[in-house]
């Protein structure tokens, strides 16, 4: 069972009217991974991820989660597997513990394990001493917390995560990434999109880079970073015409630049030796390095 | 950065081996159980507007009216308004929890797509959410009865019926509710539904007065309006003197209501929710 992989989308087309917002997407997440999806606003994440939680339906192409292709087996799949939304949409009429004994109900947890399954996501959401609480009394980071463990009471064996991380302080982001380590530590595969460069970094064995409706390259982060923006970048800050001149030079020498704020990447920057115009800060390329390569735009 | 995060156990997913139908009843009763947490907490509005309103209606109609109106269809004016407001208090109650529930659940709170995330269906949500709320208002019902007997009303046996009656016809309304809800763009929508169907639906049912004396067109509305079946089988249950074939035909013509309903407001909230 270890050899299908936990995902697979094979040509798959998504349109909305006249926008084909993911264009014959073919992806397979291996099974026990974590596996980033990274691609700018309008890229088609949240589109793919819609469609993985049955949430929407493919035009054409296939697509199956743990070997149940979609929608037809919709629920088969949504039995082992758990979503954390984007948008919070928690239940706020009832309780932390209500919030879980309910979603264990929809699982159609049996009775006999309903009460371990609750027990089971009060820790992963760190609740247990607050169980009774309204949940609209959560802060937002108890709140996300809530929103994961909710996710994950029937332990099931892919966790789909649309952007995990967004909008919330740097400590609590912290302590998310610790738990999604864990569920994947647990076994569990886990795929998740982000726009946090340094989430899918620290966290992905594997991404795949999202632009225009389809993968534009996959990889470990090191393999990709490796293959598209070599093993050195060159930083070099300056007023806009030092830029240019920059720009100028470095495409010249056939090498790719990349232009953020006040300064200018050269990548492949192993390749300059001491050319007068090459000064400035050597530093080692990032995903968000590739991701701009790519495809051609600057993350938030 | 916390490390006191727990991992979750080791052990395999909990719903392996659960079944995966269709349809699960279990699946209803899950949303039936969400509803009634939600209730225990809510449950004096519930119980303020079921007393209220039936003492305004009879107050207003009932002396107002009665006053009037000596007999109508065999039964003295308060008898025949009491089952008016039975089912008046059925239709409120089941119809503007499917409307307004409906409404801001799927666009305010997304509920829905929380729900949607286990292995649900939007029919099991829908036959949740009206089975409730038709549990609901056999309360609600039976509360009205009460009031019914403090201003004078004297209902046979039957009326342990009632309840029943109010189940089935809250379920359809409750639906109704629910397949109008899935069609709002935004709030203002829900003045349409009440001046369009509301009123008519509450007015053109033989509540306050019979059909009979109608223009053809309002009593045919009438005839086709799910809650003139719903007082008529009140009706039978409080006060008797209706043949079976009667009871089974009004019983048969909510059920059937009852079934568009559900199907109705499945199809339309599916094709909100899901792309």
């Amino acid at each position: 069972m270890s050899i299908l992989p936990a995902i697979r989308l094979a040509s798959v087309v998504k349109r909305f009217g006249d926008l084909t917002a993911v264009d014959h997407l073919d992806l397979e997440v291996p099974r026990g991974s974590c596996f980033g999806l990274l691609g700018p606003n309008g890229a088609g994440k949240s589109t793919t991820m819609r469609m993985l939680t049955g949430q929407a339906e493919a035009d054409e192409g296939i697509v199956e989660v743990l070997g149940h292709r979609l929608p037809g087996a919709s629920r088969h799949a949504r039995a082992v597997s758990g979503v954390v939304p984007q948008v919070d949409n928690l239940d706020d009429e009832l309780t932390v513990e209500e919030n879980l004994a309910v979603t264990a109900r929809l699982q159609r947890i049996p009775r006999e394990r309903r009460q371990e399954a609750i027990a089971r996501g009060l820790r992963i959401a760190r609740l247990s001493e607050r169980a009774e609480a309204a949940t609209r009394s959560l802060s937002g980071g108890m709140r996300r917390r809530l929103l994961i463990a909710r996710g994950l009471v029937h332990a099931p064996e892919l966790v789909l995560l649309d952007e995990p991380t967004v909008g919330l302080d740097p400590q609590v982001r912290q302590q998310l990434w610790s738990t999604i380590a864990e569920i994947q530590a647990e076994g569990a595969t886990v795929l998740m999109s982000t726009h946090y460069i340094e989430e899918a970094e620290r966290l992905c064995d594997e991404v795949a880079v999202m632009h225009l409706g389809r993968v534009v390259a996959q990889g470990p982060p090191a393999t990709l970073i490796a293959s598209h923006v070599g093993r050195e970048v060159l930083e070099v800050d300056g007023a806009p015409p030092t830029l240019a001149r920059v720009e100028h030079e470095a495409r010249s020498a056939g090498l790719r630049t990349r232009r953020s704020g006040t300064s200018v990447a050269v990548l492949d920057a192993e390749q300059l030796d001491g050319q007068a115009w090459a000064q400035g800060e050597r530093r080692k390329p990032t995903l968000e390095d590739v991701f701009v390569v790519l495809t051609g735009e600057e993350l938030a | 950065m916390s490390a006191t995060t727990t991992a979750p156990d080791r052990g395999g997913s909990l719903t392996v081996g659960v079944r995966q139908r269709r349809f699960e009843p279990g699946v209803v009763a899950a949303i039936v159980y969400r509803e009634w947490r939600v209730f225990r907490r809510v449950w004096f509005s519930t119980a303020f507007g079921s007393i209220v309103e039936p003492i305004v209606f009879f107050v207003g109609f009932g002396f107002g009216f009665g006053a009037l109106i000596s007999e109508v269809a065999g039964l003295s004016y308060l008898e025949f308004m009491a089952t008016g407001t039975i089912a008046i208090g059925i239709m409120f109650s089941a119809l503007f929890p499917g409307l307004i529930n409906g409404y801001s659940r799927r666009t305010e709170r997304h509920l829905y797509d929380g729900q949607l995330a286990a292995p649900v269906t939007v029919a099991e949500i829908v036959a949740g959410e009206s089975l409730w709320n038709g549990l609901r208002v056999s309360v609600v019902a039976m509360v009205t009865v009460g009031v019914a007997f403090a201003f004078g009303v004297r209902m046979g046996p039957g009326v342990v019926f009632i309840p029943l009656i109010a189940i089935i016809s809250g379920f359809g309304l409750c639906a109704t509710g629910a397949a109008f809800a899935a069609k709002l763009r935004s709030w203002h929508g829900v003045d349409i539904v009440v001046g369009g169907l509301i009123a008519p639906m509450f007015v053109v049912a033989g509540t306050f007065f019979p059909l009979d004396g109608l223009p053809r067109f309002a009593e045919l509305f009438g005839r086709v309006n799910p809650l003139y079946h719903c007082v008529e089988l009140l009706r039978a249950a409080a006060f008797g003197g209706y043949g079976l074939w009667q009871v089974l035909g009004h019983l048969g013509a909510v059920l059937l209501f009852n079934l568009l309903a559900w199907l109705v407001a499945v199809r339309f909230v599916r094709q909100a929710l899901i792309d």
